[in-house]
């Protein structure tokens, strides 16, 4: 349960990078982060203590296998969320480069020609 | 003819990838042509598969539960419609429009990337494979956004990517939620451990309804989650935001809303009535927003949030009447608005405007643009012949069965206000004074007129036939979400028949 808190804290620490923070790098570090928490969060629930690697070998007995092994479902989805994460992250920056080609500054406030 | 299934997904991305390889020697016709040759090729494969009832393929002859699943039924084959056959008119259109960039080959590239993800959320029966087909399109989306790199599209690309990962992060963490309490990913099999548990009210379950709601409405643009949608549609090229209000918000937001809260999670009355209200709130905000933009493309934008209430609110009575009428204004509204969008393009790049004060007399200068604009706006405003009327009709009178009076008068306001703002634009731009900006203008090329023409034509005919379309292709669809066993047994009952 503890570990599940932290991973919340995590997400509430990008979170408030997010939302509070008016420069654009800082922000996209919060999404990151909040990205991370969410990679995190899924990891915790195929999480076992001390559990064993999830692959069945002959001389295995099946139920004790079943409940010793972590569950190895969402680290390959994790795999693929962090992929697609860094395609995220990856097209972000650019578009901050971009954004102080155009306007000069990182400052979020100052980037304010759209009215929402 | 389940391996056919498949291909929806990967012909657009081999297109894709081939298009920018080949270019190096060919680059004037070659993206252009081949584009529209891949998305043609995808409604013949539909052609093919249309009448074959439901199909399921598992990828990788991986059995149901464990391995991915692709399949098609009505709702599904009703979507792709919807999705190619846009896409095939907007790349028509994209044809001469596109000329003016410099550098179009990675428009198309994005583009067909973005088709092959849209057309994967529609054909997945996987909840993480459905969030990665949504991430492929999303990203795809933010790149056209911000194609044409000013800073105001750089602006509302940014703000668009915050929200957008926003969203796929919530909807991460609610697969993440129902993976822990149903230990599978697969939707049909999630929706019969629920069934079979009786764990609706479970609250894990019901915070994951609270996050794909979030994660969902912000893609389909709802209105508390709308601020990126008036900001990213008339940023985008219009090829785009005719791709973006008439496609990407439904597929990536309305359908799989649709799809888990009818197959596979239950609904709950707690859930239609958020939906009610969110559906109501968009209608009512949108159209009073929109109400007082002069740049027609924001006009538009603001009217996409409202009409996406219109379905929401359908999709919230959940009656068969209500569900019919959402599914009807979804093919409605991905026909017209795109209409709209793809002839504000047409304004915008032969009078170099979309300040509505700046236009008028355009049926003067440009007479196919704007008879076909006229038909677009006729529709939206629900005028009686064309396909909007039809719809909104179906929704007011799903409205006043399930008796829920406020939502119908909403729905009643929210029409009138529609045609107040679009009484307007015509008045200012289609008919009235000539300005001095619209005198030097002349008529768009005819590929673009070719897709205009076509668009409005289907406004008139889907008006016309609206009987016919409606038993033909949105009764089934219907049926499929009213039948949630139905759905477990095509993928569950039938794994191992393919």
């Amino acid at each position: 349960m503890t570990l599940y808190f932290l991973d919340f804290l995590l997400f509430m620490i990008g979170l408030y990078a997010l939302v509070t923070k008016r420069h654009i790098v800082k922000k996209i570090l919060g999404v990151a982060i909040m990205e991370y928490s969410v990679n995190l969060f899924l990891i915790l629930i195929g999480f076992k203590m001390s559990g064993a690697s999830p692959i069945l070998m002959k001389d295995m007995d099946f139920v004790t296998f079943v409940h010793t092994a972590v569950d190895p479902l969402p680290q390959a989805l994790v795999l693929t969320s962090i992929v697609i994460g860094l395609g995220t992250l990856a097209l972000m920056v650019a578009i901050a480069i971009r954004l102080y080609e155009r306007y000069g500054t990182f400052d979020m406030h100052e980037i304010n020609r759209l009215r929402g | 003819m389940e391996r056919i299934l498949p291909l929806f997904v990967i012909i657009p991305v081999f297109s894709a990838v081939s298009t920018l390889l080949v270019s190096r020697w060919e680059r004037r016709k070659f993206p252009r042509i081949w584009s529209i040759l891949t998305v043609s090729s995808l409604i013949v494969l539909l052609y093919f598969i249309w009448n074959q009832g439901v199909l399921v393929h598992e990828m990788g002859g991986w059995k149901a539960p464990f391995g991915i699943v692709m399949m098609k039924d009505s709702l599904t084959r009703f979507m792709l419609l919807i999705i190619n056959g846009v896409a095939l008119i907007t790349l028509l259109y994209s044809y001469s429009y596109i000329l003016k960039r410099e550098d179009y080959l990675r428009f198309f590239s994005m583009f067909l990337l973005m088709l092959a993800g849209m057309n994967g959320v529609a054909l997945t029966g996987d909840l993480f494979n459905l969030f990665i087909f949504l991430e492929i399109a999303s990203i795809a989306s933010y790149v056209l956004v911000g194609y044409d790199i000013g800073a105001e599209e750089l602006e509302a690309a940014f703000k668009y990517l915050i929200m957008g990962v926003l969203a796929s992060m919530s909807i991460l963490i609610g697969i993440a939620i129902v993976y822990s309490v149903t230990g599978s990913v697969n939707m049909a099999d999630i929706a019969r451990f629920i069934e079979a548990n009786n764990i609706v009210d479970n609250k894990a379950i019901l915070m994951a309804t609270g996050l794909f709601i979030l994660g969902f409405g912000l893609k389909a643009g709802f209105v508390p989650f709308h601020a990126w949608l008036p900001d990213a549609h008339p940023s985008a090229p219009a090829p785009i935001s005719a791709m973006l209000s008439g496609v990407l918000i439904k597929s990536l937001g309305i359908y799989p809303l649709i799809r888990i809260f009818y197959n596979v999670i239950p609904m709950s009355p707690v859930v239609s009535n958020i939906f009610i209200f969110l559906g109501s709130l968009s209608m009512i905000v949108g159209a009073l927003m929109g109400s007082g933009q002069i740049d027609i493309k924001r006009l538009f934008a603001f009217h996409s949030v409202s009409q996406m209430g219109y379905i929401i609110v359908g999709v919230g009575l959940g009656t068969p009447l209500g569900l019919i009428g959402a599914l009807f204004h979804l093919l409605n509204h991905s026909v017209f608005k795109s209409l709209l969008f793809l002839s504000s393009g047409a304004i915008q790049s032969s009078t170099g405007t979309r300040n509505m004060k700046e236009l008028g007399g355009l049926r003067e200068k440009m007479p196919v643009t704007s008879g076909s604009t006229v038909v677009g706006a006729l529709s939206i405003s629900g005028v009686p012949p064309f396909n909007g009327f039809w719809s909104k009709l179906i929704i007011i009178l799903a409205a006043f069965q399930a008796k829920n009076m406020w939502a119908a008068s909403a729905l009643v306001l929210t029409a009138f206000l529609t045609l107040m703002c679009f009484v307007k634009f015509q008045r200012h731009a289609i008919f009235g004074k000539i300005s001095d900006t619209v005198k030097r203008s002349e008529e768009a090329p005819l590929p673009m007129l070719m897709s205009l023409v076509i668009m409005g034509l289907l406004c008139l005919l889907i008006g016309l036939f609206n009987q016919n379309i409606i038993a033909n292709i949105i009764a089934p669809a219907q049926e499929v979400l009213l039948n949630k066993g139905a759905y477990i047994m095509s993928v569950l009952g039938m794994a191992g028949g393919g």
